[in-house]
């Protein structure tokens, strides 16, 4: 029989496999699909009431419409992003399948590459529908910040997945011991980028912290785009270096810990 | 022992050489080295602890070595696993497949990452072969220890593999069904010429496929020969007294 490019170095072929493994799951799951949506809506619309309340009252708020509905819609397709990339990954350690993973012919970066278009599937079953509620609920459209959107999405994507890479990592050398990070991580750049609020707030030492992350970029951005109508590309452009720069940082540890995975054993004991 | 550095038919499809992994301080495998011929199939005995999920580990490049070598059709492990891990595959109780995918979507999905090329008809002939085709559209969840076994097999087959990797094969099925899987396990092997090596506490298993035995104790390599070469100079009727000889540390007879 012939193996048709098996031991080719980078394979579209893999990857689609991959996305077909996780995609076959979440189909055949209908409370994995209401999980995706579930949260998303309850966040908007509590937020959305809260704008809602504070903007009856006049002044600031009245004119920063969708400041509150806007930050949270963005905050989602940061966090579930990243949620969307480290799920995928545990389902292969809840499955213990990931010892068949490791030993086949995929390499780590094809992995990889099928984890980010799980997150992004994953994302787009969640924040779609909630976008067209936001819209049919409190009329914010977060479409018609049209390219603006654009950037904030791929910034925010691109930490997402730095982040969902670093897990992984940290998955493949201490085992499900790691999980909860998987879960909580992003909740620290919650306070830290300034999701609800301007970086203005934060006390002078931790605003250079919040500078150094690149979601603070998009946050300020979309407060510069609803309050003011302005659309800041040098936001953008900065949050784009400090991604790159988070990215290959991710990578590289994500690399290192696969091989101290493989010192230490830890790829054959994948458990707690 | 002394290692059996090359074959007698060539290259080695698999090379162990001074083969040592300390995990803490702790020897788990302990300067090792052994080598088997393309086509044989070898069992790798030993107690619990004795170093051989270890070792397996090892070839498969999924455990990197303290120190020595391994290597796989010509690929050194885990170096240049990727130019020969489509030729390779395993099986193992210690790894599952997707309880909710269906047979006939994880044999897909492992026949894309092999690079089968004829995935259909690929998965049609082994699920024949196995006894499978009635399952095919079963989620893996659904089915029996020895129906998931028969998948996991399946799995492993699915790019007809030069060298197979084998921990505990037909380890919780019943001994009907073990032997069943012993059979097409062996029949699939010879017509293939497939480089098996099996690590197995079921020693008529082993006495049944094997055409040589590496016991091993502690990390090291306790006994290598063949499986009547074994019985002969430890003067016992069956591979289970020699493994409880090697095991409780009871002197061999000298070999005549």
């Amino acid at each position: 029989m012939s193996i048709a490019g098996a031991a080719q170095g980078f394979s579209v072929r893999r990857i689609s496999a991959m996305v077909r493994r996780y995609w076959y799951l979440l189909s055949s799951s209908w409370p994995r699909i209401l999980d995706l949506i579930y949260w998303p809506t309850v966040q908007m619309l509590m937020w959305g009431f809260l704008q809602l309340y504070v903007s009856q009252h006049g002044g600031f708020f009245a004119q920063a419409s969708g400041v509150f509905i806007g930050a949270v819609l963005l905050w989602d397709i940061l966090f579930r992003g990243q949620l969307g990339f480290s799920i995928s990954f545990l389902e292969e350690m809840y499955a213990r399948n990931l010892g068949n993973i490791m030993m086949s012919p995929l390499r780590p970066v094809e992995l990889i590459v099928s984890l980010m278009i799980m997150s992004i599937v994953r994302l787009s079953i969640g924040m779609i529908p909630v976008s067209f509620l936001a819209i049919a609920f409190f009329g914010f459209n977060l479409w018609a910040l049209g390219l603006a959107l654009a950037a904030f999405f791929v910034n925010l994507m691109l930490t997402s997945w730095s982040i969902g890479i670093f897990v992984a990592g940290l998955l493949l050398r201490n085992g499900l011991g790691a999980e909860s990070l998987a879960w909580t991580i992003m909740f620290l750049f919650l306070p830290l980028t300034c999701v609800y609020y301007p970086v203005a707030v934060l006390p002078v030492w931790l605003q250079w912290v919040a500078w150094a992350l690149p979601p603070t970029y998009v946050f300020e951005g979309m407060r510069a785009l609803l309050i003011d109508h302005t659309f800041r590309a040098d936001l953008m452009i900065e949050a784009l270096v400090f991604n790159a720069v988070l990215f290959a940082a991710a990578s590289w540890a994500f690399t290192w810990l696969l091989e101290s995975a493989r010192e230490h054993g830890s790829l054959i004991q994948t458990g707690e | 022992m002394d290692a059996i550095a090359t074959s007698s038919a060539g290259p080695s499809a698999i090379a162990v050489e001074r083969l040592r992994k300390v995990y803490k301080g702790v020897v788990a495998v302990d300067g090792i080295s052994f080598a088997l011929a393309p086509g044989s199939i070898t069992g790798l005995l030993g107690g619990n602890g004795a170093g051989k999920t270890t070792t397996i580990a090892m070839i498969m490049g999924l455990v990197t070595p303290t120190s020595g070598a391994v290597t796989v059709l010509g690929a050194a492990m885990p170096r240049e696993r990727y130019r020969v891990l489509h030729r390779m595959n395993f099986e193992s109780p210690y790894v599952d497949m997707p309880m909710r995918l269906t047979v006939r979507q994880n044999l897909t999905v492992f026949a894309e990452l092999y690079g089968v090329e004829d995935v259909s008809a690929r998965i049609a002939a082994l699920a024949a072969d196995l006894d499978l085709t009635e399952f095919l559209d079963r989620p893996n969840g659904k089915l029996s220890a020895g129906q998931k076994t028969r998948v996991a097999l399946a799995k492993s087959l699915l790019n007809d593999p030069e060298v197979l990797l084998l921990d505990e094969p037909t380890a919780s099925l019943d001994p009907d069904t073990a032997d069943w899987v012993r059979g097409r396990l062996e029949a699939f092997c010879r017509r293939h010429g497939t480089t098996v090596l099996l690590a197995s506490h079921n020693m008529s298993e082993v006495e049944r496929l094997c055409s040589r035995v590496i016991i091993m104790k502690r990390g090291r390599v306790e006994d290598d020969d063949t499986p009547d070469r074994l019985l002969a100079r430890y003067g016992r009727r069956n591979l289970e007294e020699v493994f409880l000889d090697v095991a409780r540390g009871r002197e061999r007879e000298v070999a005549p």
